[in-house]
């Protein structure tokens, strides 16, 4: 079919010039593919450009310009192609790819997936616009992360620090408390050098279902940080392709808080799972090879894209730390989006079904818990000086309760060794007492670390074998009962 | 020329009709920024093109020059103690131009072109130059000396040189007439394309070991100056720790150190460490012997692809001046994602999960160009490469981790529960190998004695006696087994925990010199054969236990600092005394 186009003349003011130039819109389309329309007889459209299209009835929908063949391009539509058909649109090119307009005033505000204010205050006045897309940090600017923020959760502070400038996940499953953890970690963490004028929350909220975002909106109103919380809510009933634009949205926000206005901010994003899989959906429809269980194969550089804008740089003094959370499908840790998100971010917090069970929280499953930026972040100066060596012991001591609990399934609690035993007690106590700990419950860090070793105490002094003598000698107190 | 100009595009690949000028890898830039990319594909409708920048933007109808050559790296002195991106655009420069975020389209030369550097000429008026001959050296930092060497396509008489002085990268410094009367003005940098192995005068085999000063991989899993060895592991595991460590402590001359896809703060780690490391040979900040390349994972995704070759071909031209060299790539498998992407992307028919059917053959391509050999300038030379790699799932068996395999030598398998229990370095002793004790034995005979490949022996076979033993204690618990099979497992439990593991944040024990590995190992050797002895007799295991000296064996790497090993004889003296007093 042919497409006619309709032109006007048109006068615009850019960079400071009368320039006239023509606006066309381009009547209907080529082709309709899931969230994909093929236009024909194209001229003039660069790639990643923004265009609009307008149907008959008068709603105007966005879509991004991602494959251009000559005057034939595709166009991925943000609020679906529902009602979209061969004849009844007129599209017109924007000019400029995805931008996210932004200005101080945005603290507080809730926008949709695609960062337009869905609170009824109205337009955002931008200071100034933004690429959605970002630019990569280059390496030499980044400042090495080394400033820890307190959580007040005893795993997290003593066994996975997390640093001011990281991004940690959370590796939840359906139905587990990752919610709750990261409401709690909002509401407690103490960031050094952050106070009430320079700390705020950036909440991207992809495919999760309404009481989720409800939740988290009334937890944060509770705690009183709601008026410096920015969210960007695409709900699970809202369009797929736009959970595609939520997270470069919301990291764009971020990022002019950060290094323009100098805030230290925190990102939450949940779930990268219904991300991925809106990723997935894109690209089967535009007919890509796919890579592991159908995700494509640039998966990684994708989500790569989203968590490396986690960080600090040289030229300001904020910070975008990240957390995003994701529900493993399967509880499988070795299924892709988990897979690829851990070789991407700097450790990972997992949450153990078993331990949920059985009723702790946060059920923080801890061998598998890592934060890769934690080494440089704590010990004298920063948290105490016997952290690292509590913490390497407590890893290894647990990992051997591990081992104990195996075997005792095999041949029965009463015929392990004494040591074993000792072992299986340790294991009690280390879940029930220092995994375990209320949701409202803030431990500073010096009583994560003294109950580590009061805990570790219970174990005869050879089984420490990670810890110099003369750190030994300071902190564990002679065989004493603990309960 | 001008005329060729952008018809598609998709993601980093664009496409040129009818465009004929253009050869296969030739390099060219695209847009009105002039992006950088290169030819991966012509036929006679299309030219394909990788852009290794960002092609948001870009138009159809845009401008695509060519450059009439392939893709390539400017060498010359400058590359020491630099980081920079993926096809050898300096980060700092970048920095400067375009700030805390990169650019795109930032044409920065590779070197910095107004440092005057001090030149020695090595060459007179009429001597003759073949190619990859020295002609100039200049300090380039203090513990690397660069020697300016002859383009290796290049040949002929030298008819005029300047005085020794202080001159720029791109000023002329000698001329050389060819054998067919043409003159070459000779400067201080070469061009070398990246996807063409440098050439050396004869290859040798690999019989000096890389040391590194990490137990597990210096004595069980040896790899040579040369030598290629591969460190796959899931997530977590320690690949970007080991390459750390070493990166820091392996006695080459000097060290590429690739970040091919990972994490932007790791970089920054390095880049902050290393230059507040001193590097204990030299008493130097090991930045003095180090060159990066950061291609992290949000930078261009082509660009990633092209990281390893001029890592490579940088590593290969400092092995042309006769330095040891040895490259870390992190990680080959990001590297390998890169191809399928692209490869995607031009819709070829995949492979194995969806990685194109070549990259075998392109792995085997990166691998073969280490070595160590005879170079062109005279001396010796090695490229030593280690690639970590990423496997998906930590399974062992996806295709970048076994293609790898088959084309590395030396294989150091991270493992998961290893580190799950903090056991670092967490290669694991069973699934790890290395195939280069034939080729390394002599050296170690020589250097250390024939008592060292013996303890190695010995360790690899109690540990390996100690993996079946576990699967009998995994059934039935340690008590049942006879005291001399819990001995093994004692020991096995010594060298695990007070040999093999090893804790880089300790100031002692972060590097450990051969001579103390081999007393190391002399010394748990000795106990275990002295408490043999003591089992033998029918003396309960348990009595040997309560003496503690295995538990003080274990902390023996603490205990013994490295420049005091006459400690190790009074470790077997009381050995001796203890275990006597049991006989007795």
């Amino acid at each position: 079919m042919t497409i006619w186009q309709r032109s006007t003349k048109n006068s615009a003011r850019c960079c400071g010039k009368e320039e006239t130039y023509l606006i066309i819109d381009y009547v209907g389309v080529k082709e309709i593919n899931g969230s994909l329309v093929v236009m024909d007889g194209i001229k003039g459209v660069s790639n990643e450009e923004i265009v609009d299209i307008k149907l008959e009835n008068g709603t105007v929908r966005q879509g991004r310009v991602v494959q251009i063949d000559g005057e034939r391009i595709v166009v991925q539509v943000f609020e679906g192609t529902g009602r979209i058909s061969l004849k009844n649109t007129r599209t017109r090119l924007t000019g400029h790819p995805m931008e996210m307009p932004l200005s101080p005033e945005i603290i507080g505000r809730v926008l949709d997936g695609a960062g337009r204010p869905v609170d009824g205050l109205g337009d955002i006045f931008p200071v100034k616009k933004a690429n959605i897309n970002g630019t990569p940090i280059n390496p030499v600017s980044r400042i090495y992360p080394k400033n820890y923020i307190n959580t007040g959760i005893s795993t997290i502070d003593t066994l996975m620090t997390l640093i001011r400038g990281q991004k940690l996940p959370i590796f939840s499953g359906s139905g587990m408390s990752h919610n709750n953890l990261a409401v709690q970690i909002v509401r407690q963490a103490k960031i050094s050098g952050a106070d009430s004028t320079n700390f705020g929350v950036v909440f991207a909220a992809m495919g999760v279902q309404k009481d989720v975002a409800e939740y988290f909106r009334k937890s944060f109103e509770e705690s009183g940080v709601l008026s410096r919380v920015v969210m960007l809510l695409n709900l699970s009933n809202d369009p797929i392709i736009e959970r595609t634009l939520t997270p470069r949205c919301a990291l764009t926000v971020a990022e002019y808080l950060a290094f323009e206005l100098n805030m230290h901010i925190l990102v939450i994003m949940t779930d990268m799972t219904s991300y991925a899989e809106a990723l997935r959906e894109f690209s089967s429809s535009k007919g890509e090879i796919p890579g592991r269980k159908g995700y494509p194969g640039y998966l990684y550089s994708d989500l790569a894209s989203l968590y490396e804008r986690a960080g600090m740089i040289k030229g300001s003094t904020g910070s975008v730390t990240q957390i995003p959370i994701l529900t493993m499908p399967n509880d499988d840790i070795t299924h892709p989006i988990p897979d690829l998100t851990g070789y991407i971010t700097e450790g990972q917090i997992v949450l153990d079904r078993v331990l949920q069970g059985q009723g702790f929280y946060p059920p923080v499953s801890v061998l598998p818990s890592l934060s890769r930026l934690m080494k440089d972040g704590i010990g004298k100066g920063y948290t105490r000086e016997d952290h690292q060596s509590l913490a390497n012991q407590l890893f290894a001591s647990y990992a051997k309760v591990i081992d104990a609990r195996a075997l005792a399934s095999v041949i029965g609690e009463e015929e392990l060794s004494p040591i074993d035993k000792k072992y299986i007690e340790f294991g009690r106590l280390f879940e029930t007492r220092f995994v375990n700990q209320g949701f409202t419950e803030n431990r500073s860090i010096e009583q994560s670390l003294d109950l580590g070793w009061e805990l570790l105490s219970t174990l005869p002094r050879s089984e420490l074998d990670r810890v110099d003598d003369a750190v030994l000698d300071i902190y564990v107190k002679d065989k004493k009962e603990v309960r | 020329m001008n005329n060729n100009v952008i018809f598609g595009i998709n993601g980093p690949v664009v496409t040129v009709k009818n465009a004929d000028c253009f050869e296969m890898l030739e390099m060219v830039h695209v847009g009105e920024q002039n992006l950088v990319g290169e030819v991966i594909g012509i036929t006679d409708k299309l030219t394909t093109i990788q852009v290794y920048e960002e092609t948001t933007g870009l138009k159809p109808g845009d401008p695509v020059t060519g450059t009439g050559a392939p893709m390539n790296v400017l060498l010359g002195p400058g590359i020491i103690d630099n980081i920079f991106d993926g096809i050898e655009r300096p980060l700092k420069a970048i920095e400067e131009q375009s700030g805390a975020f990169i650019g795109r389209g930032a044409s920065v030369s590779s070197l910095d072109s107004d440092h005057l550097w001090d030149v020695t000429m090595k060459v007179k008026v009429g001597d003759r130059l073949e190619g990859g001959q020295i002609y100039a050296s200049i300090p380039e930092t203090q513990i690397i000396e660069h020697r300016v060497m002859l383009h290796p396509d290049l040949s002929g008489k030298v008819i005029e040189v300047k005085p020794d002085g202080q001159y720029r990268v791109f000023d002329t410094v000698a001329v050389i007439e060819d054998d067919l009367g043409q003159r070459h003005d000779l400067q201080l940098c070469q061009r070398w394309p990246i996807r063409t192995a440098r050439p050396v005068k004869k290859r040798l085999s690999p019989t000096v070991p890389l040391i590194t000063g990490q137990r597990v991989m210096d004595t069980l899993f040896p790899i040579a100056k040369g030598g290629t060895a591969a460190i796959p592991g899931g997530f977590g595991t320690g690949k970007t720790m080991s390459q750390h460590q070493l990166a820091k402590w392996c006695d080459a001359d000097i060290i590429i150190y690739v970040g091919c896809g990972e994490r932007g703060n790791e970089m920054s780690q390095v880049l902050t460490e290393f230059s507040e490391l001193i590097d204990p040979k030299s008493n130097r900040p090991l930045t003095d012997r180090t060159v990066l390349i950061a291609n992290t994972s949000n930078m261009p995704v082509a660009a990633r692809e092209a990281s390893i070759y001029t890592g490579v071909t940088l590593a290969e031209y400092y092995r042309d001046m006769g330095y040891h060299v040895a490259m870390m790539a992190d990680s080959t498998s990001r590297w390998a994602e890169a191809l399928r992407e692209i490869s995607g992307r031009l819709e070829e028919m995949p492979a194995e999960e969806g990685f194109p059917a070549y990259l075998p053959s392109r792995l085997a391509e990166y691998y073969e160009r280490g070595g160590r050999a005879n170079v062109l300038s005279g001396g010796e030379g090695s490229v030593t490469l280690i690639g970590a790699v990423s496997p998906q799932g930590s399974d062992f068996s996806e295709p970048v981790t076994q293609n790898t395999k088959r084309f590395t030598r030396v294989f150091w398998a991270l493992d998961k529960s290893l580190a799950y229990a903090r056991h670092y370095p967490a290669i694991n002793w069973i699934n790890s190998y290395s195939e280069y004790f034939t080729d390394l034995d002599p050296w170690f005979i020589e250097n250390l004695g024939e008592e060292f490949v013996e303890y190695r022996n010995r360790i690899s076979a109690i540990l390996q006696e100690e993996s079946s033993l576990m699967e009998i204690v995994k059934l039935i618990g340690s008590d049942v087994l006879p005291d001399d099979q819990k001995l093994v497992i004692e020991t096995a439990r010594v060298i695990r925990v007070g040999f093999l593991q090893q804790n880089a944040f300790h100031p002692e024990d972060t590097y450990v010199p051969l001579e103390k590995q081999k007393l190391m190992m002399k010394t748990i050797l000795h106990l275990h054969s002295k408490s043999k002895e003591v089992v033998s007799r029918e003396i309960p295991i348990s009595k040997i236990i309560s003496l503690g000296l295995f538990d003080k064996l274990n902390k023996m790497k603490y205990d013994i600092p490295n420049n005091r090993l006459d400690l190790f004889d009074d470790y077997l003296a009381e050995i001796d005394e203890k275990l006597g007093a049991l006989l007795r």
